[in-house]
């Protein structure tokens, strides 16, 4: 079967892995070719990296996958375990690749302080708007009003904007994009693996078994179309008014800027009081 | 006093808080990094911490919670650093999920738990034993833990060096348990040179090809660590895994050995983990106390026998494993056991499954809770009971 293999496949991932954990029409596959592409077409080697992640149907991207070193950690956690491989060894490209139920809901106060403490890393956050992997719950996600497993007569609370949350916390690079933006994808986790900051990419993402069938929002092929209609590029969304972007996605780069970063701050600081010492 | 630091060690004859002297312990573990979030009693140890490890090249993060105390110091140990963790028992609750992640994947680790009085919120500044159980059966599921139990300022860095070695070693998470009294007590503390130190590091995978080709996790003779960063390809979860990391929830001998081999690779070195001071020649009565409580303990003995009452003592310095052949042992020769603990009983019931077949097994908490027991109460209580 090797001659119809994907040649993304064969060079970065692992061989005795033969089973996918995702549903069919599932947002994990394209986001899994995103990542592997971006190291591909930067010729970087999966020695370079750590994968880290956390619980839920997302962090099954890169675990057990991905041909490096991987870490499957528990629900919420991912961010904080990757701070520590992070400072521990610099010089790995350190991922963390998962849900938003485990990164913004129980991880939220790791995500907002790894943006704010500017630690190295790249967290990709798969936002499907609701808890899949245990049957369609609330996510803080979730669009108010849809009725899910454990808001059966609707939700009531509001939604995370979750890149506006990371980005206020002082990440900086942050994008969105969603999966109908593959190449889009590919190209902002370019720029994140090669950047030294904290970078941020969210992904909007078609989960039809529990979103689409428990929020009766349709196939995969539905919540594509919806997401091909519906996003608009950070630059016209800046000159429109909030009424108008009302069920709007906005996708594109929110900020690309160079601060100090955590690790290379505390290379410095060690190389300074340990010569202060001596 | 004297002083001279040589390489990591601040080797001479110091007046040392017991917080410092456990800070002062695992700089000359070698530790290399340290997580961790102020607490009371225990914030010294990271205070001190952060001013010296960056001296030796290491780093201190102060995390958003205890959690991320936890979570950090795992990964950073997967990136090949030796590394610690200090707080007290309200950090433990908060951390307790990913202690069994330590356990789950055979990470190395030390866990200094300063105790308060609780529970909950309780007394921050007064020692009390209370989470002797919790660190042993505190995260879910089934499983082995080592703790160790200081009982002044030179053990908090004896028993830190001796917490890094094991947790190297082994590849686990060791628990130093101190108390308030203990981290806050000031005594004299002999730091040895560094030559005199015996130091273990952990054995690093070298194996070539990827996980399958190798035994990463579940030998009870400790598999060698596939750190992170060296070309291995490692695979790390905390599921049941087979012995290649690899996650298996369908096999039931993989999910019996996902239990077994971490709680085996512990009790089948147990010998070398478990040390206790013994001495009860020829007593009747031993007092058997651990970590403060075990200074009151052996004054006591000493007043019964100015008495000429035969009492004796035993002292744990590892509490688990639980010594319990030690136990069983001293049960077949004395009469009489007196636990004494710095709480309401909490290895008391341990030590009566081994002992009261052989011997009667008597307990004494402190008069009054939060207060280190007085040696004049203990005796008359202990001659209440032998009248």
């Amino acid at each position: 079967m090797s001659e119809i293999m994907h040649p993304l496949r064969m060079k970065y991932t692992r061989e005795h892995v033969k089973k996918t954990t995702n549903c069919p029409g599932c947002g994990n596959g394209i986001i899994v070719q995103a990542i592997l592409r971006a190291i591909d077409e930067l010729g970087m080697d999966m020695d370079e990296f750590a994968f880290v992640s956390g619980i839920g149907c997302s962090a099954w991207i890169p675990s057990p996958l991905f041909n490096a070193d991987t870490l499957h950690t528990t629900h919420g956690r991912p961010i904080a375990f990757a701070t520590g491989v992070k400072l521990g060894k610099p010089e790995l490209n350190v991922v963390v690749a998962s849900g938003d139920g485990d990164l913004a809901a129980i991880g939220g106060n790791h995500l907002i302080h790894a943006a704010r403490r500017n630690i190295g890393i790249t967290v990709i956050l798969v936002n499907n708007g609701i808890y899949a992997m245990t049957g369609g719950q609330t996510a803080p996600t979730t669009p108010r009003g849809v009725n899910t497993t454990t808001n059966p007569y609707g939700t009531l609370e509001s939604v995370f904007d979750i890149s506006s949350l990371v980005l206020a916390a002082g990440a900086p690079f942050v994008a969105r994009w969603t999966t109908y933006h593959p190449r889009q994808i590919t190209s902002s986790l370019k720029k994140a693996f090669t950047s030294r900051g904290f970078s941020f990419i969210e992904i909007i993402s078609q989960c039809p078994v529990q979103y689409g069938k428990v929020t009766k929002s349709g196939s995969a092929l539905d919540l594509l179309k919806h997401y091909k209609k519906d996003s608009i590029k950070i630059d016209k969304a800046r000159t429109m008014d909030p009424e108008s972007l009302k069920g709007k996605i906005v996708v594109g780069e929110f900020v690309n800027e160079q601060k100090p970063e955590l690790s290379a701050e505390w290379t410095e600081l060690k190389a300074r009081v340990m010569e202060g010492r001596s | 006093m004297s002083s001279k630091t040589t390489g990591n060690v601040m080797a001479g004859t110091h007046f040392l808080m017991g917080n410092i002297a456990c800070a002062e312990g695992a700089i000359a573990a070698g530790c290399n990094f340290a997580a961790g979030y102020p607490i009371t009693p225990a914030t010294e140890i990271i205070n001190h911490l952060a001013k010296k490890l960056p001296l030796h090249g290491g780093i201190f993060l102060q995390t958003e919670d205890e959690i991320s105390a936890i979570s950090s110091i795992v990964g950073a140990s997967w990136s090949g650093c030796k590394v610690l963790t200090a707080t007290s028992g309200p950090g433990i609750s908060l951390m307790q999920e990913n202690i069994g992640f330590a356990v789950a994947t055979e990470t190395p680790l030390v866990i200094i738990d300063v105790q308060r009085l609780g529970p909950s919120t309780g007394v921050p500044s007064i020692g009390l034993a209370g989470d002797i159980v919790q660190v042993a059966r505190g995260s879910h599921g089934d499983y082995q833990i080592i703790a160790l139990c200081p009982d002044g300022p030179q053990e908090m860095f004896d028993l830190t060096v001796r917490a890094f070695n094991l947790s190297e070693k082994y590849r686990v998470p060791v628990f130093l348990m101190a108390e308030g009294f203990i981290g806050h007590m000031r005594e004299r503390v002999v730091i040895p040179d560094a030559s005199e130190l015996s130091l273990v590091a952990r054995t690093i995978q070298r194996g070539a090809g990827g996980p399958m080709q190798r035994q990463d996790f579940l030998d009870a003779a400790v598999a060698p660590m596939p750190v992170f960063g060296n070309g291995l390809k490692s695979h790390v979860t905390s599921s049941c895994h087979d012995e290649h990391g690899m996650r298996n929830l369908s096999d039931p001998e993989i999910m019996h050995k996902f239990i077994t081999k971490p709680i085996e690779k512990i009790m089948r070195h147990r010998d070398d983990i478990i040390q206790v001071e013994k001495n009860y020649k020829d007593c009747d009565i031993v007092l058997v106390a651990y970590g403060s409580v075990s200074r009151s303990a052996k004054a006591a003995a000493e007043l019964a026998r100015a008495d000429g009452l035969k009492v004796g003592i035993f002292r744990f310095i590892t509490c688990w494993p639980f010594p319990g052949e030690e136990i069983r042992e001293m049960a077949e020769s004395v009469k009489h056991m007196i636990v004494l603990e710095n709480n309401c009983g909490q290895l008391f019931p341990y030590i009566k499954a081994e002992a009261a077949h052989a011997c009667r097994v008597d307990f004494i908490g402190p008069q009054t809770l939060g207060q280190i027991h007085d040696p004049e109460y203990v005796l008359s209580r202990l001659k209440e009971m032998v009248r």
